[in-house]
């Protein structure tokens, strides 16, 4: 009997692998405990900070695989017995080195990962007379197409300029490199990366291009149905998304090209992890069923088929599935677009204060986009609030 | 059922207290002595919560001296004097006249009158927030609608401007707790002599002098007891602006308590020894507000 925490549609992935896994292992039963994604992940940070009701696996969103990784909870999956490292090369790169922390400790295994590309309302572009090249060649021309697709056809360029502040400030991060902190907790939020980010996000706002509307909210939901949304950021499961519940009718006006300036982003993803106080006399069997999600080609495409999970496994990306159309984005052959992104994004060091930077950055520029506070001074602002906090 | 048998499910009389009460005791050290002293103990510690247990260690003051130079702390304890001043003062304002006003000219629907105010203290605060939260909306929300027909005032984003968020807090807290001020001062209206009011008209007193100098004066230790409440209950806000933030704090932060400033850092932020120190510091905040009530309301004479 093997124990697996999960959350939505983890579970989901799990429980249509399971014919796979009686297959092999006939006489162990998998038992998948399932909880909504917050519950989930607060019960997994409570079952070790206590040690108690410890699943066998538990699943991981990419975020706390970060936060994780930076305490003893997880089974160090480098070490005897696992030696995941002779697995590296058949991982999406980024994504193996997420779950690796400043030790050199791999705490989980990568599962599925979320290639982010730009959807854009072609129907809308052509109105406007504005091409693909000039919505990603530039953030500049990416302002500018935004201008004339709202002066002709009156549509938001996006949701909220946030949205494009997430993508500007991970550009030109080298792999392993923090976010907000450096390796020694030196806080990096005064740089040039965010300094564009924040002034691109303004000329947005100054312009009146995005429709301040949070994502996931009702009002977005029906920007996206209504067409008053010009393009949206996100994950290549946004497709499924907007497709399953969110504008179904919208089939075949959306089309998928990269972030401009050849900018790369990732969405999410999930991972599975051991926790070190487990049974010990699962592990090696808690090992086994990691492989099968992991490293399992039938396992990792049924998730990607059944569920939008895109496989962090390198070898399923070569099957032809990749090579067809998808009707809801005109026929488009997008899964090679999600499929090159995969492999240029980099993974991004997770520093222990990285939620409560998120915060102060999003605070910061709210005060610069409402207020009209100048740009230096909230960097500047922003910089000393973490460094109190970068070293504790 | 044979006697003997019986005797042997007796409870000895000498224990049936303690058995009885034993239920709340077991609850009460679970839920309530055992967290206060873990947090005690963790206002010392650093702590890495997924690392397990063991992995705390002992830091001393660390975690207050953090606190206490933590601007966001600042902020926040700002924000809760801003909204405890701005909701608890307006409750007795206008609690004590209406109560004062009830016991004197409502007869006929009283029971319906007080319970109609009562109700909001008994609702869930989740029900109350969800519903504030609509009657808030930006386009199409009834406060915004109601402010564009009589002010012709545009549309506010009540929820999303810093400006804006502790005013709609505090009115829904207002609104809340306005009725159980009311009980209590109905009810202490209640006991006063009313051969004083009939001395007072007797005098050619009119009603006002009879409320200034006979209903107020008479009710000032219910005042105490209200104000003691607000202030505690004031210091210590959390529901009303987490539900209504969506748990962030709002815009700014302009919504942040320290009720919900030290529950992120614990939660959100995963500092655990932090959030500890703050509460234990608000403990201080509220203790030492309490002493200052005690000084400025407590009736003369009644120390004892």
């Amino acid at each position: 009997m093997l124990t697996v925490a999960a959350f939505p549609l983890v579970d989901e992935i799990i429980k249509a692998a399971l014919p796979r896994w009686r297959q092999r292992r006939p006489d162990v039963d998998i038992r998948v405990l399932s909880r909504q994604y917050i519950d989930h992940h607060t019960a997994m940070t409570t079952a070790l900070s206590t040690s108690v009701r410890l699943p066998d696996v538990m699943a991981l969103e990419v975020s706390f695989v970060g936060r994780f990784a930076q305490g003893g909870g997880l089974d160090d999956l480098a070490g005897p017995p696992y030696d995941i490292a002779r697995f590296r090369s058949r991982w999406v790169p980024s994504a193996y080195d997420q779950a690796t922390n400043r030790a050199g400790a791999v705490v989980a295994a990568p599962a599925d990962i979320g290639p982010g590309t730009m959807l854009y309302r072609e129907d809308i572009l052509a109105s406007a007379g504005v091409s693909v090249d000039d919505l990603n060649r530039t953030w500049a021309s990416y302002v500018e197409a935004g201008q004339r697709i709202r002066a002709t056809t009156g549509a938001y360029l996006i949701a909220h300029v946030s949205q494009v502040k997430d993508i500007v400030i991970r550009t030109g991060l080298k792999p392993g490199e923090g976010l907000y902190f450096d390796r020694d907790s030196r806080v990096l939020v005064n740089s040039p990366r965010f300094v564009r980010a924040f002034e691109i996000a303004r000329e947005l706002r100054r312009r009146k291009l995005d429709a301040r509307l949070a994502a996931w909210s009702n009002e977005w939901a029906e920007g996206l149905k209504r067409g008053s949304l010009a393009t949206e950021l996100g994950g290549a499961w946004l497709v499924g998304q907007l497709s399953n519940w969110i504008a179904p009718d919208t089939r075949g006006r959306w089309r998928a090209a990269q972030f401009p300036e050849q900018s790369y982003a990732s969405y999410g993803g999930a991972f599975y992890a051991i926790p070190r106080q487990s049974n010990p006399a699962t592990k090696a069997l808690a090992w086994e069923f990691i492989q099968l999600m992991t490293l399992d080609r039938a396992v990792q495409f049924a998730a990607f088929k059944g569920f939008d999970a895109f496989p962090a496994l390198l070898e399923t990306h070569e099957d032809p599935f990749f090579e067809e159309p998808l009707p809801f984005l005109g026929g488009q052959k997008a899964r090679l677009l999600w499929r090159d992104a995969a492999r240029r994004i980099t993974a991004t060091a997770v520093h222990k204060q990285n939620s409560f930077a998120d915060e102060v950055i999003g605070t910061e520029l709210d005060n610069v986009l409402d207020r009209g506070k100048d740009i230096a001074s909230a960097l500047g602002d922003a910089e000393r609030l973490l460094q109190r906090r970068a070293k504790r | 059922m044979t006697p003997r048998r019986e005797s042997r499910f007796r409870l000895p009389p000498a224990w049936a207290p303690y058995v009885f009460i034993s239920p709340f005791l077991v609850l009460f050290a679970v839920f309530g002595v055992f967290p206060l002293f873990f947090s005690l103990y963790l206002a010392f510690q650093a702590w890495e919560p997924t690392s397990g247990l063991q992995a705390m260690h002992f830091v001393g003051l660390d975690n207050f001296r953090f606190a206490l130079q933590d601007e966001w702390f600042w902020k926040s304890l700002k924000n809760t004097l801003w909204l405890a001043v701005a909701s608890g003062v307006p409750q007795h304002l206008v609690a004590i006249p209406l109560a004062a006003f009830i016991h004197h000219s409502v007869r006929h629907l009283r029971d319906g009158v007080v319970g109609a105010y009562f109700l909001p203290y008994i609702t869930s605060t989740v029900a109350i927030a969800i519903l504030f939260s609509s009657l808030f909306s930006t386009d199409f929300g009834l406060i915004n609608l109601g402010l564009n027909a009589v002010f012709g005032i545009g549309n506010i984003d009540w929820l999303n401007q810093p400006q804006f968020i502790k005013p709609a807090i505090a009115l829904i807290i207002f609104w809340r707790y306005l009725g159980f001020n009311l009980v209590l001062y109905l009810a202490a209206m209640q006991t006063i002599p009313k051969d004083l009011y009939e001395a007072a008209r007797i005098d050619g007193a009119g009603w006002l002098p009879q409320f200034l100098y006979i209903t107020l004066p008479s009710l000032k230790p219910m005042i105490f007891f209200g104000v003691t409440l607000s202030v505690i209950g004031g210091l210590q806000i959390f529901e009303e602006p987490f539900i209504l933030t969506g748990g962030r704090g709002g815009s700014d932060q302009s919504g942040m308590t320290s009720a919900v400033y030290l529950y992120r850092m614990a939660f959100d932020f995963n500092d655990f020894g932090g959030a500890s120190a703050m509460s234990w510091i608000l403990f201080g905040v509220v203790v030492v507000l309490t002493w200052l009530t005690n000084r400025a309301f407590k009736p003369k004479g009644a120390d004892a």
